[in-house]
């Protein structure tokens, strides 16, 4: 048994409202930059819809992931030989257009502009040309459904639909999906780079990108099947979603968990067997890859386990994080968090709380009953699709999420039932395998949900570590530039495209240790 | 053998390999961070698949094509039975088409780069320096073969330009050697020094992209580790492990 700790995320998808405030402070701490104005390590996606990038999920034509062949786990892309022979262009690659051409506003004009019969307006200028454009696509092209009845049948969520689906008004359904980087236990990104350059930390599972280290190969980018993994085309290096790791490794969560004002977030840490991933990636059926999973993560408060995690290196209080961890609460404990896509195979650790929705039903009104048969049966008729969820969190398994939602449903009415002091048939409870305390567990932490327990990370022991002057430059961003305009310095540059001319890196890099 | 001689064909080629290894290794050292293959795919991969596809599986066969030219002597070819003849007909075909696959490549390469915005905008001059740079050379190299071996040109390069080289790799010049060289025909004359001066260029521009081609992927783990605080392991001044899985 090889114990490894593991950071993990769950969103409750019940409480996203959409307001991309998570990605905006992410995009503000790490995506400032020329080169990575089109990138957003974080993004929230309306579905159904395409997604950024444009059919992302799409993945017999992306090729993200693995496969198991010949009942080999092998990256679905290609293995190792046929990437060094395709290295000259990569025929699965996403075009930056997938994602959209970044632009700015010619805010300039707004002042320059002599006196004319009309008021000057601000055209969008590309920032990959510099020239005046049109803009028809964006990130957040297909918000809150916008133009979703071209765009929604594109969703390849959208196949796995028994009924047609038609996206008319009285019809149709809508969910947000907030995305970052899932840090897999077997990332295909970190298996994808031929340079060995992405990395997964031995100590918390965090996948980085190697800066120094990166060749511009760009097969982590087809790699990854969540297509979570960038191109600066600046730069020409991968850049990916960093788990915030300064912050994290101070004890603070990420800053898209720390601004969301939803508060769905939840970070903690699970232990899992890392002899066991490699088989739990390569059941044959795909509807058992979720509960592979599960199967590898262990238990801490287990004896046994404690004791061989001490022995490996694991510190006394992480495996006490471990203990008091939301994720493996919520995911192992409670069973409500689910991972995205596990057909990709790469074991995600980001997981999710599928969203309950308001029934279509033909009864109207509330149902004011204790009786499971009543209860239940309108999950089944829940807005959002029981079978799109199941596209989505469990490889198309819908007894699983209709499981999920039992749960839900059932803590939401005794719930309510407590606060109004009436008589509760626990049966409801039983029927969903759920118990009062586990039910008042659910309660406290997803909706009274405190900072505490949103967040239980421990802190790296960085006073361990090895010399950490030789990693320079290994773990991020150290070329990022500060605030060049605001501390009174040298003027900001008229043509942000100027930037990284005439050798502005190499002088940045000066202190590269580097040995040949 | 005059004094140009002497600097064309021994002075100069030095200063150039001089400037090719320290190069190399100053900017290995110094700048990592910008020693990458500066892909553009990312941004247009519709008129790159034809060109960079074709220049480079090109340049790989040109490439071994020189080392069987110029580093292995022609006894060795004619100690295994590969007369002049055959020789010549392998190197006129093959060497012919691998180099005509570079001239084709190499100009869609060219063309995409001055005509697609996102491109031109994207690049530096050492791009263009680079590029052109090597386009000079294959087109005179590629002139060589076509237009004067396989018209019927007289001149083996393997029993002058070949041991030439590998007495300035072995830092044995000869005067004889150097004579000859000066013999040459002006088209060879013109691709060697023309390649000498790619070569000083060379560690300063994206083109050291070739010394990253990552054969040790191919017996690597898949899923690379590496560890802030390896376990069980003194405090050394090493670099990350890379662990297996």
């Amino acid at each position: 048994m090889k114990i490894k700790a593991q950071f993990g995320m769950v969103m409750n998808l019940d409480k996203c409202i959409g307001c991309h405030t998570c990605s905006v402070t992410c995009g503000n701490t790490w995506t400032n930059r020329p080169g990575t104005e089109y990138m957003y390590w974080n993004n929230v996606e309306t579905k159904p819809g395409m997604g950024y990038p444009k059919r992302w999920e799409d993945n017999d034509e992306r090729k993200g992931g693995w496969q198991v062949k010949n009942g080999k786990l092998e990256l679905k892309a290609g293995g190792k030989a046929s990437k060094l022979l395709n290295i000259f262009y990569n025929k699965d690659l996403v075009q930056i257009d997938d994602y959209y051409e970044p632009w700015t506003y010619d805010y300039e004009h707004l002042i320059n502009s002599p006196e004319k019969e009309h008021q000057p307006v601000a055209r969008p200028v590309s920032q990959l040309t510099g020239e005046y454009m049109d803009i028809t696509w964006g990130p957040n092209w297909e918000d809150d459904l916008a133009g979703v009845h071209e765009t929604g049948k594109q969703d390849p969520n959208m196949r796995n639909l028994d009924e047609q689906i038609k996206f008319e008004f009285e019809e149709t359904f809508m969910m947000y999906l907030p995305r970052i980087c899932e840090h897999c236990q077997n990332p295909s990104c970190v298996s994808s780079c031929p340079s060995g350059a992405m990395y997964k930390r031995e100590e918390d599972g965090i996948v980085l990108v190697d800066q120094d280290t990166c060749r511009s190969w760009r097969f982590c980018m087809t790699g990854c099947p969540y297509k979570k993994v960038y191109f600066n085309w600046k730069t020409h290096k991968a850049e990916k979603c960093t788990f915030c790791f300064p912050r994290i490794e101070t004890g603070q969560p990420t800053i898209c968990s720390e601004t969301c004002v939803g508060r769905l977030r939840y970070i903690g840490i699970v232990l899992y067997d890392a002899d066991k991933v490699l088989e739990a990636a390569s059941v044959p059926d795909e509807k058992d890859l979720y509960e592979a999973q599960l199967g590898t993560f262990l238990d801490p408060y287990d004896p046994e386990i404690q004791k061989e995690a001490l022995k490996q290196g694991i510190p006394a209080d992480w495996i006490e994080a471990a203990q008091k961890s939301p994720v493996y609460k919520m995911a192992v404990e409670q069973r409500i968090a689910l991972p995205l896509h596990p057909e990709y195979r790469t074991m995600p650790m980001v997981w999710y709380v599928p969203p309950l929705s308001p029934f279509m039903n033909a009864m109207g009104g509330q149902v004011n009953t204790l009786d499971p048969n009543v209860i239940f049966p309108t999950i089944n008729q829940f807005r959002i699709p029981i079978d799109y969820l199941a596209s989505l969190f469990t490889a198309g398994d819908s007894d699983v999420i209709r499981k999920v939602l039992q749960k839900l449903v059932a803590m939401r009415t005794y719930m309510r039932y407590k606060e109004l002091n009436k008589e509760f048939d626990r049966s409801i409870l039983t029927e969903a395998g759920m118990t009062e305390e586990t039910a008042e567990e659910m309660y406290q932490l997803s909706a009274i949900a405190k900072y505490e327990d949103r967040y239980v990370i421990p802190k790296s022991h960085r006073e361990d570590a090895g010399d950490m002057h030789l990693r320079q430059g290994t773990a991020g961003f150290d070329f990022m530039e500060a605030c060049r305009s605001c501390m009174g310095g040298s003027p900001q540059d008229a043509d942000p495209l100027s930037y990284y001319e005439s050798g502005f890196w190499r002088e940045l890099d000066e202190n590269a240790p580097k040995g040949f | 053998m005059t004094s140009l001689d002497i600097f064309l064909w021994i002075v100069f080629p030095y200063i150039s390999m001089t400037i090719f290894v320290l190069g190399h290794i100053y900017r290995y050292n110094k700048d990592q961070f910008g020693w990458t293959a500066k892909s553009s795919q990312f941004l247009e991969q519709k008129r790159l698949r034809f060109g960079s596809t074709v220049f480079h599986w090109g340049i790989i066969f040109v490439f071994l094509g020189h080392v069987g030219g110029l580093l292995i002597p022609k006894l060795w070819f004619d100690t295994i039975g590969i007369t002049d003849e055959y020789y010549h007909f392998g190197a006129i075909w093959f060497g012919g088409l691998a180099g005509l696959a570079v001239v084709v490549g190499g100009f869609f390469l060219f063309l995409r780069r001055v005509s697609v915005k996102r491109v031109v905008k994207n690049s530096s001059p050492s791009d263009y320096v680079a590029l052109i740079m090597l386009g000079i050379v294959v087109l005179v190299g590629f002139t060589n073969t076509a237009g004067y071996t396989a018209s019927g040109g007289t001149f083996d390069y393997r029993v002058v330009i070949g041991p030439w080289v590998r007495e300035l790799l072995t830092f044995q010049p000869s005067q004889a050697m150097v004579a000859s060289m000066a013999q040459a025909p002006i088209g060879f004359q013109l691709h060697v020094t023309l390649a000498f001066v790619l070569f000083a260029i060379w560690p300063f521009t994206r083109l050291v992209h070739v010394f990253s081609l990552p054969l040790k992927y191919l017996n690597r783990n898949y899923v690379v580790y590496r560890n802030a605080k390896p376990y069980g392991t003194p405090k050394t001044k090493t670099k990350y492990d890379v662990s297996s899985k």
